[in-house]
């Protein structure tokens, strides 16, 4: 495997459904393009695996607490297990992958 | 009678701050006992303060209490926003304080908010900022309107994320956040090693900044305050004294700072009729303080026990704090000079508590007299002995120790007995710390001579009254104390048996006295009675010869002639030897002469 295909993902983790959620703020450029970001990384790597939940803090600011949430937009793994946070706009995708263990 | 004038510190404060700032900086009181007479009514409002200094010095305490004073007395609701403990630890921790955290989260008054912050948990993928956190904390204060915050300890965060520039721009950012929701916040910071706090806040929140620390000196800690900064206030700067007790937070300077006692007339008995005749006019003043200082063994406490006494028997309360002894000892020692002190206890009128001044920090014995004091409403408080508190602290704090207790003593009418024990050889040196708060200061010497060791008392001073400078002799008898004159002779003071003797030998020295008077008045008696028989002899003589001569007087006619009669009788008897005409001439003769 030296090159990671969608396809290749979609063999190796065919039992896992990746669960993420991303905390934004509004429609905020920066929680607009961290969106952007992990749409595209996320069909690039998990196509058809995955499941994105956007939730806006703005709002329903009481659901920052389920999560810790201080910093936005912050990108959460719920599923796989254990549970993995980053934050930033996703810009960086060397270091979401690495986040993600991607 | 009582009097009350001068300026008092809020007065002062009041005073020095209108005079150094043009308008007043609105803010909000804390309700925290002597905190807001330091900062002079209470932290800026709408403003952030920094609450800073080291880990377990008070810091969320204070902070909380703030909070719950602002909802509870002045209706202003609040947050708290902890990073470090969790809700159950905060509410275990308060409720000991009587504060019930879930029934104000109850009533929607207060939101506690819980953040918790793991140390290099996120992974950080380009830009990012902390509206979370700014939407948490607005949902927070939305949800019961709360007009305080309380941020506990924001520089968790910095454990949480590695890219502290932006962090600390958005906290730059939080502050002014706060400001314009007009939230008064405090914000807590861990001390760092130099600076007030370890990641530097200080450089966002610079309205107020309150440094509290924690510091052990020999053996004992003491809980201090300080105001560092107060933009556009004037404040306190000193170091104060703070106590965490059973109602929460005290600042402790504060109870009494300016000297606005009400002062009485009145007097109040010492026990010792003497003593109080040495006053001047009855005893000590109501209210006033009252140091016997004495070496070891020269009757500081009997004189306390004993004003104890006089007190009691009067129907009012006395309070004896002693460092020394057992209330067992006491009790037992004072009875064997007759001053019966169980009756008073078992009566209700006396209270002791004796415990080692280690037992308790300074602040803590304030702490405690003051509760102590509180509770049972003496009229007179003892201390016995005052100097035993020089080893929990230094001179300087012992002192301001003391200050603060008279002045709270003084504010309550309380008339304070305070004994302090000396160096034999330093008889008045110990005292110069605390000399200038009391209001009479009696002194108590023992004096070696002959063999034996006596107790003297004077009055050193006694502030408006006309005392005795006279020294007196201090002697516990099986009935109390005694005072007693002094022997004041060529060979200086004489006391105890040196005395006794110098009375006795006065005493016979008089007696001879006596006994000569009364030689000599027995002698004048005789030569009287000499005299009178003398004289009645000479009238005896004088009467016999005046006897005498008026007989003599009385028969003077018939005198001559009886002569001329013995003449003729004679010449008659003659005659019958011779001529009968010589006794005829005779009687011629005699006729002639007799005209």
């Amino acid at each position: 495997m030296n090159e990671i295909t969608g396809a290749d993902v979609a063999v190796t983790l065919d039992e896992e459904i990746w669960y993420l959620r991303l905390y934004v703020a509004g429609e905020s450029p920066r929680s607009v393009r961290a969106f952007a970001n992990l749409k595209s990384l996320c069909e690039a790597h998990l196509a058809g695996h995955y499941e994105i939940e956007v939730v806006d803090l703005v709002e329903h600011p009481e659901l920052a607490r389920g999560d810790d949430i201080l910093a936005i937009p912050t990108l959460v793994r719920r599923l796989p297990q254990p549970l993995r946070k980053i934050i930033g706009d996703l810009s960086d995708t060397e270091r979401v992958r690495v986040g993600l263990r991607l | 009678m009582t009097a009350t004038n001068g300026t008092g510190a809020g007065q002062l404060l009041q005073t020095l701050r209108s005079a150094s700032h043009v308008g007043s900086l609105p803010k909000t009181p804390t309700g925290i006992s002597g905190l807001d007479e330091v900062t002079g009514g209470g932290l800026p409002r709408g403003r952030p303060t920094l609450l800073c200094g080291p880990a377990g010095c008070g810091k969320t305490l204070l902070a909380m209490e703030f909070l719950i004073r602002g909802i509870t007395q002045f209706n202003e609701p609040g947050v708290f926003v902890a990073f470090e403990e969790s809700v159950e630890d905060l509410t275990a921790n308060v409720a000991s304080l009587g504060f019930d955290l879930p029934q104000l989260e109850a009533d929607g008054r207060l939101a506690i908010d819980h953040i918790n912050v793991v140390r290099g948990e996120m992974e950080e993928a380009g830009d990012w900022d902390l509206d979370g956190l700014f939407l948490r904390l607005g949902a927070a204060i939305d949800s019961v309107g709360a007009k305080r915050i309380v941020i506990d300890t924001i520089e968790t965060l910095f454990g949480a994320f590695s890219n502290t520039d932006v962090l600390r721009s958005e906290l730059h950012r939080l502050f002014g956040w706060l400001k314009e929701r007009g939230i008064t916040a405090v914000i807590t910071g861990e001390r760092g090693d130099g600076t007030l706090t370890r990641h530097g806040i200080e450089e966002y929140v610079s309205d107020c900044v309150i440094v509290l620390d924690h510091r052990v000196t020999e053996q004992a800690s003491t809980r201090r305050l300080r105001i560092l900064k107060y933009r556009g206030s004037f404040h306190g700067t000193n170091e104060y004294p703070f106590l965490i007790g059973e109602a929460g937070i005290s600042v402790l300077p504060i109870t009494s700072p300016g000297l606005l006692h009400s002062v009485s007339d009145e007097r109040v008995s010492t026990g010792v009729a003497r003593l109080d005749s040495m006053l001047g006019n009855g005893g000590f003043y109501r209210g006033s303080t009252v140091l016997v200082s004495g070496a070891a063994g020269t009757g500081k406490s009997t004189l306390a026990a004993q004003f104890c006494d006089a007190t009691c028997g009067r129907g009012e309360r006395a309070m004896y704090f002693a460092f020394a002894e057992s209330q067992a000892e006491i009790v037992r020692n004072m009875s064997s000079v007759g001053i019966k002190l169980q009756r008073w206890v078992d009566a209700g009128l006396l209270q002791f508590h004796c415990f080692r001044p280690s037992l308790l920090g300074l602040e803590a014995h304030l702490f405690a007299m003051q509760k102590f004091v509180g509770e049972f409403a003496p009229s007179v408080v003892v201390k016995d002995p005052v100097s035993d508190l020089l080893r929990v602290g230094t001179g300087a704090d012992v002192s301001a120790m003391l200050t603060r207790q008279v002045d709270f003593l003084k504010g309550r009418g309380i008339t304070a007995l305070f004994t302090t024990l000396n160096a034999p050889n330093d008889p008045v040196q110990a005292d110069q710390q605390i000399v200038s708060l009391v209001d009479t200061w009696l002194l108590v010497k023992s004096m070696e001579g002959n063999g034996e060791h006596n107790r003297l008392l004077y009055v050193l001073k006694s502030r408006g009254m006309a005392h005795s400078n006279q020294i007196r002799e201090f002697l516990l008898t099986n009935q109390g104390i005694e005072l007693a004159d002094v022997y004041v002779g060529p060979q200086g003071v004489l006391t105890g048996s040196a005395r006794q003797a110098q009375e006795a030998k006065e005493a016979s020295d008089g007696t001879a006295r006596l006994g000569d008077l009364e030689r000599r008045r027995v002698n004048l008696e005789r030569r009287r009675e000499s005299v009178e028989a003398q004289t009645a002899t000479l009238w005896r003589a004088f009467e016999d010869e005046a006897d005498v001569v008026e007989s003599l007087l009385s028969d003077g006619s018939t005198g001559t002639e009886d002569r001329a009669k013995q003449r003729v009788e004679q010449g008659r008897l003659r005659r019958s030897d011779a001529d009968e005409p010589e006794s005829a001439s005779d009687a011629r003769d005699i006729h002639v002469r007799t005209p």
